[in-house]
């Protein structure tokens, strides 16, 4: 498993904002069809560390290489043919407020595919009954869907062009717990039918047992453990025993054990 | 790449499909007009002579939702013509995937909203009539609100939001003393040379001091400087109120027992009206500063002519009747402006419509203001 090549590999990245540096030397590597759950304190640089991937945010030192390119050295074109390759759902969702959820969900495809307006319809709609959502929700405008809706929408324009990778910031957070239990699913599911990549940044611990493959915990800075969750139940490192172990995480895990 | 995507062969009445190369998003434009044209074609799924299909989907090598809906479409055209179609060499994965495109788009989409033309031209015009009214409504709304909110502030000045207020002075005063400044200049400037150019024919260049004086004190100081301040302040008071209400700032401020007009409103309207009638004597002094240097380097007129003449051609009343007007004008643009801003609704579109909005309206009724403030002035004699 280890020898294939990982779809994204970070080295040595630093990212800071002024004075501050908020990942210094990190080393990453997501593998392909993985679930990787990415977790950390508030401010650890979870967020951060997903932007930079996506080039939104410049780095100081270190290289990113996504689906074997490194970002330094590609042109506009393969730039642009590479993220044709990914698809991002932001934390609060991020759908164009002025248009329809449809035109949300054919925008990627309208832009850069060249395909006729019915397929782009029916398109758009299967991929809304993938997320779980019904065709009639279509017409609406996201100002008048609920924060669950509005995930499932995000997810199925982040999912419009059959991406490779799809990186999710905070996907269930917001949610109810049921809700989140299915989003969870979905993700799941989806990631096994379209065998994509998923990079999640999450704060929720049943999504890290319920959906993630392998969990990396982000702590001062670089990746202090990483791996599956019984690794990160066995961990040493004070954050992670706290987090997995705290009060919360252990009933959890109980009983998950049990089941 | 060059692979075809779809062959087909006829074999006795029923139909093989051969497909090949990437059934991926990048080539699902070509691929649709393949299929539909095998789907359409002379042994197509509508013909009589053939009965059945099969697919062969193994040399296919990459497929994706795109490739599979495509071929879920294909089966169904035969399938819903009676007939027997069957896909063959579909690895699992691309099985589990056509699977799952085998539920969708079951229901018919939803139809288009079908608008009359008529129809809808009667409702645009309605809703702008309507919308019209309701812009004035709000602002005598906002008005009440705004005055009430002054009130209070009076019964209890410790409440008053000082700071809010020396900041908002600070951007919408201090900051805009440099262009204000400029542009009227270059207005007076203008002013007194066409004024000179045209009153040179008749040998009463002189007059052209009347005209910058009574003009820039009673008229164009304080409309410059108006409307200036509605599209600089006005617009980002409309942008800020705005845009805190689509995040919902504005709720969490009334659910802590705040009154938004009492902490977000009065301060700013109560800045507009202070630092209107302060940038108007500004802009004034700096227009009548311009048409001094150009009756001079254009007129050849010397600044001592120049002063004495203003002093014979204006009187304090011309400079009163502007002064007064600033403080107005300078309610109206916060009036305006915040209570667009209050409007703004959930989408970014809609901020920048309100924001357009107040712009608009608020030039509207400074120059409305202005018309009715000279036939007040003019029937009172000032």
């Amino acid at each position: 498993m280890s020898e294939t090549p990982p779809v994204i590999k970070v080295r040595d990245l630093v990212v800071g904002f002024g004075t501050q540096t908020v990942l210094d030397h990190l080393d990453m590597d997501v593998r392909p069809s993985e679930i990787l759950g990415v977790v950390g304190a508030s401010g650890a640089g979870k967020s951060v560390l997903l932007r930079t991937i996506i080039g939104l945010i410049p780095r100081r030192e270190g290289s990113i290489e996504v689906l074997g390119k490194d970002l330094d050295r590609v042109d506009e074109n393969e730039r642009r043919a590479l993220e044709r390759r990914w698809g991002v759902l932001f934390q609060q969702g991020a759908l164009f407020s002025s248009l329809t959820v449809k035109q949300n969900v054919q925008f990627p495809m309208r832009e850069n595919l060249d395909i006729s307006q019915r397929l782009m319809d029916e398109m758009a709609y299967a991929k809304l009954e993938l997320v779980g959502l019904s065709p009639r929700d279509g017409e609406k405008f996201p100002s008048e869907l609920s924060g669950g809706m509005t995930k499932r929408v995000a997810l199925a324009r982040a999912l419009a062009l059959d991406p490779e990778i799809v990186f999710l910031d905070e996907p269930t957070s917001g949610l109810d717990p049921i809700s989140a239990g299915d989003f969870d699913e979905l993700i799941r599911t989806l990631q096994q039918t379209l065998e994509i990549t998923v990079f999640m940044v999450t704060h929720d611990l049943e999504s890290l047992y319920n959906a993630c493959d392998r969990i990396a915990v982000l702590a001062d800075g670089k990746v202090a453990a990483e791996g599956t969750i019984s690794v990160m139940l066995e961990s040493q490192h004070p954050w992670v025993k706290m987090y997995f172990q705290g009060k919360r995480g252990s009933s959890l895990a109980d009983r998950e054990l049990t089941q | 790449m060059g692979e075809a995507l779809l062959t087909q062969k006829l074999v006795g009445d029923r139909l093989e499909l051969v497909a090949g190369g990437s059934w991926t998003a990048p080539y699902a434009g070509e691929l649709e007009t393949e299929i539909d044209r095998v789907a359409g074609g002379p042994s197509g799924a509508k013909s009589t002579k053939t009965t059945d299909v099969s697919i062969d989907m193994g040399g296919v090598r990459e497929l994706d939702t795109f490739g599979a809906w495509l071929l879920e479409r294909l089966t169904r055209q035969w399938t819903g013509a009676g007939r027997d179609a069957v896909v063959v060499g579909l690895p699992q994965h691309g099985a589990d995937l056509v699977e799952e495109m085998h539920g969708v788009n079951r229901e018919p989409p939803p139809p288009a909203p079908r608008h009359n033309p008529i129809v809808s031209v009667l409702a645009a015009i309605g809703r702008g009539t309507t919308g019209f009214a309701g812009s004035f409504h709000t602002f005598a709304q906002m008005l009440g609100e705004t005055g009430l909110a002054a009130a209070r502030v009076l019964v209890r000045p410790s409440e008053y939001r000082l700071t809010s207020t020396v900041h908002q002075f600070d951007r919408v005063a201090l900051q805009a003393v440099p262009i204000i400044a400029l542009i009227t200049f270059l207005i007076g400037a203008i002013l007194a040379q066409q004024g000179i150019f045209h009153f040179r024919k008749f040998g009463a260049e002189l007059y052209a001091v009347d005209l910058v004086g009574i003009l820039v004190l009673r008229e164009i100081g304080v409309l410059i400087v108006a409307i200036m301040v509605a599209g600089r302040s006005g617009s980002s008071y409309t942008a800020e109120l705005g845009s805190m209400k689509m995040r919902e700032e504005i709720d969490a401020l009334r659910t802590m027992g705040f009154d938004p007009v009492e902490v977000l409103v009065l301060p700013r309207i109560i800045v507009l009206v202070l630092a209107l009638p302060a940038l108007t004597f500004l802009g004034s002094m700096a227009a009548l500063y311009g048409g001094g240097i150009v009756a001079w380097l254009y007129g050849g007129m010397s600044p001592d002519i120049y002063i004495a003449r203003l002093t014979d051609a204006i009187s304090l009343t011309h400079f009163k009747v502007g002064m007064i007007k600033a403080p107005f004008m300078g309610l109206v643009i916060g009036l305006v402006a915040c209570a667009e801003g209050l409007r703004v609704k959930g989408s970014a579109e809609s901020l920048g419509i309100q924001t357009t909005k107040s712009v608009v309206e608020s030039i509207f009724m400074v120059i409305v203001l202005d018309g009715l403030f000279a036939i007040f002035f003019a029937s009172i004699g000032m």
